[in-house]
């Protein structure tokens, strides 16, 4: 019955009298806030006739921190550890894009040394927010054992993480200016160590999860998204590139010295389409039914790009220069009456910060664009007419932390 | 094309709809009159020229010296290089030098970035929603009424109150009273019986 109603016409579903013989009452599912599939305090209510899902309305604000309010108290720096809380898996790229949109307000220098470092932060942290993605959605498809091999490769990249600044969730690491304190001894070598354990591992994700028979079957053509759908709606990051848009403000709008470094930007293909992948890797080959936008391309996206921000990370530690790692910032510095919009490429899409000064030490306000505020405004347009059990399959893939959702 | 020559594009096809331009600030941007604020969306997404196709965020302002609010609207225009379909064909012309590359060597380039500001009196802030031009703003614009009070009117998602209809609140619940972020806030000392909190002289510490 699936075959014939859904996969071919959706419409025809709720159109045709046949049809309406066939439909149920309808009934109203309540999925979250503490559901294990939604990634946190994410509440759904489905609207379901039998198996389909009419509506998906999502309720957001469980975790609502009240981070905006807090910036017009605090001064820039003090206001980083806030950042960490936002998107507490990619925290790092947190610090750095807030950073760089203070930077651009108070107009200050940032040395080469710190902006290298910052290189190497932000794509570990992509890493390590990549894997998370990647265990967890497994999880969500019911394998449990990628889950496992992801958090031991996360281990890794914490623990080089808590060498340099003691902690590893909310670093505080990036800050105004530079970075907080330099890389300690050895850490370049257990980087490249670390660098030289995990580019294989890669291929090893792809063979135990991406061409695993019931995880294609289970995302494949699921939650498909058109590039303009995607576009109209604001997505960005891996989800956005997943629709087949090639955009990534590392490459668009570089910023931090992104345009040094080489590396190419993975976008989402149909079956039999081979993703970029850096010479010497092994093919990623789409497998059968997979279309372009769907979850498995989503999802394929956050593998592929850990090689690329493998990569970057090698480069930039090959040309790690000795210097200063940050530079002249005022004791207590007055921000000058503007403001700056800033956007970059955080692990889940594009972050941005808009700062407003009025010519004192605290900002008039501060505005975070969360990308996981914007990628789930779609769920309900994607989640019209899928199956119940399609569901989790389209949240994960969006892979929303709720932390930067509420702010 | 630059934000300067936006700008003029601008004043002169709609001519005092546009209240004041900034081209040469760090965050470029046109002031718009509220009520033309649809007109001026739809051109901004629909002109050959600008082509802006996404909304990037709206943030909501407080601007206690002109006793007004704002909203910022911020937008960029992604360009296709090889208009769908056309991309193999494109990819091949590229590497033999024939088309240019904006873009870093990706599909899509950044034609160009821009920014409108619309600012609306303290008691009565009503600006039309685009949520119709760009379905991004859907969710923006029920933040902005969250946490600062502007009514976005035809809104797809909206509730009405004794003031009219507002779109409905998104992170705070929605029997929320007051609007969070506004600099005159006073903070409750009470919701469904959870005390708030009385310990701070809660006024702005700046100064």
């Amino acid at each position: 019955m699936k075959n014939l109603i859904l996969e071919s016409q959706p419409d025809i579903y709720f159109d045709s009298e046949l049809q309406q013989d066939l439909q149920t009452e309808e009934m109203l599912v309540n999925m979250g806030p503490q559901h294990p599939a939604t990634h946190g305090v994410l509440r759904v209510v489905l609207r379901t006739d039998g198996e389909y899902v009419l509506e998906a309305v999502p309720h957001i604000g469980y975790l609502h921190r009240c981070a905006e309010k807090i910036g017009e108290n605090l001064q820039p720096y003090q206001y980083v550890p806030k950042t960490d809380r936002m998107d507490y898996l990619a925290a790092m790229n947190n610090n750095q894009i807030f950073s760089i949109a203070v930077e651009k307000l108070a107009g200050l220098q940032v040395p080469e040394r710190a902006r290298q470092i910052r290189v190497i932060m932000a794509e570990l942290n992509r890493l390590a927010s990549h894997l998370v993605a990647f265990g967890t959605y497994g999880l969500d498809m019911g394998a449990f054992t990628p889950f496992l091999y992801a958090f031991r490769e996360r281990e890794m990249i914490l623990d080089l993480f808590e060498m340099v600044c003691g902690a590893r969730l909310t670093y505080s690491y990036i800050t105004p200016g530079g970075v907080m304190v330099d890389l300690p001894e050895g850490f370049v070598e257990r980087c490249y160590e670390f660098l030289d354990y995990f580019m294989p591992k890669i291929a090893e994700y792809n063979d135990l999860l991406s061409y695993n028979h019931i995880f294609i079957k289970r995302t494949a053509n699921v939650g498909v998204i058109s590039a303009a759908d995607a576009i109209a709606w604001g997505l960005t990051g891996p989800v956005l590139r997943g629709s087949g848009v090639q955009w990534d403000l590392r490459k668009n709008l570089p910023y931090e010295g992104y345009e040094q470094y080489e590396f190419e930007v993975p976008v989402g293909m149909s079956a039999g389409g081979k993703m970029a992948v850096p010479a010497g890797w092994p093919d990623t080959v789409v497998p059968e039914s997979v279309v372009v936008g769907d979850s498995w391309n989503r999802y394929a996206m956050r593998v592929v790009e850990m090689y690329w921000s493998a990569l970057i990370v090698r480069q930039a530690l090959d040309r790690l220069a000795p210097g200063d790692i940050i530079g002249k910032v005022p004791k207590n510095m007055k921000l000058p009456a503007a403001e700056v919009y800033f956007e970059g490429e955080g692990a889940r899409g594009q972050l941005g910060f808009l700062v407003v000064g009025d010519g004192f030490a605290i900002p008039a306000r501060v505005k975070a664009r969360g990308p996981s505020f914007c990628n789930l405004s779609i769920l309900d347009h994607v989640c019209r007419n899928c199956l119940l059990a399609d569901v989790p399959a389209i949240v994960g893939s969006i892979d929303v932390v709720m932390g930067e959702v509420d702010r | 094309m630059s934000p300067e020559a936006i700008c003029n594009l601008l004043k002169k096809r709609f001519g005092e709809a546009i209240v004041a331009t900034a081209a040469d600030t760090p965050h470029p941007c046109a002031v718009v009159r509220a009520v033309d604020w649809l007109v001026v969306a739809r051109f901004l997404r629909d002109d050959p020229q600008l082509r802006f196709n996404m909304l990037r965020c709206i943030t909501a302002l407080d601007l206690v010296a002109d006793n007004k609010l704002a909203a910022v609207y911020d937008l960029v225009a992604m360009h296709d290089k090889w208009a769908a379909g056309n991309r193999e064909q494109g990819r091949a012309s590229e590497q033999t030098g024939s088309v240019a590359d904006d873009g870093g060597g990706l599909d899509y380039a950044c034609l160009h970035i821009f920014a409108v500001r619309i600012e609306v009196e303290r008691a009565n802030p009503h600006i039309p929603s685009v949520a119709a031009v760009w379905p991004a703003a859907d969710w923006h614009e029920r933040e902005a009424y969250d946490l600062m009070g502007i009514r976005f009117d035809q809104h797809p998602d909206e509730v009405s109150d004794h003031d009219g209809t507002h779109p409905r609140r998104i992170l705070c619940p929605d029997d929320w009273e007051g609007y969070p972020l506004r600099k005159d806030y006073l903070y409750p000392l009470e919701y469904h019986g959870i005390p708030g909190t009385t310990e701070y002289e809660l006024t702005s510490p700046k100064h």
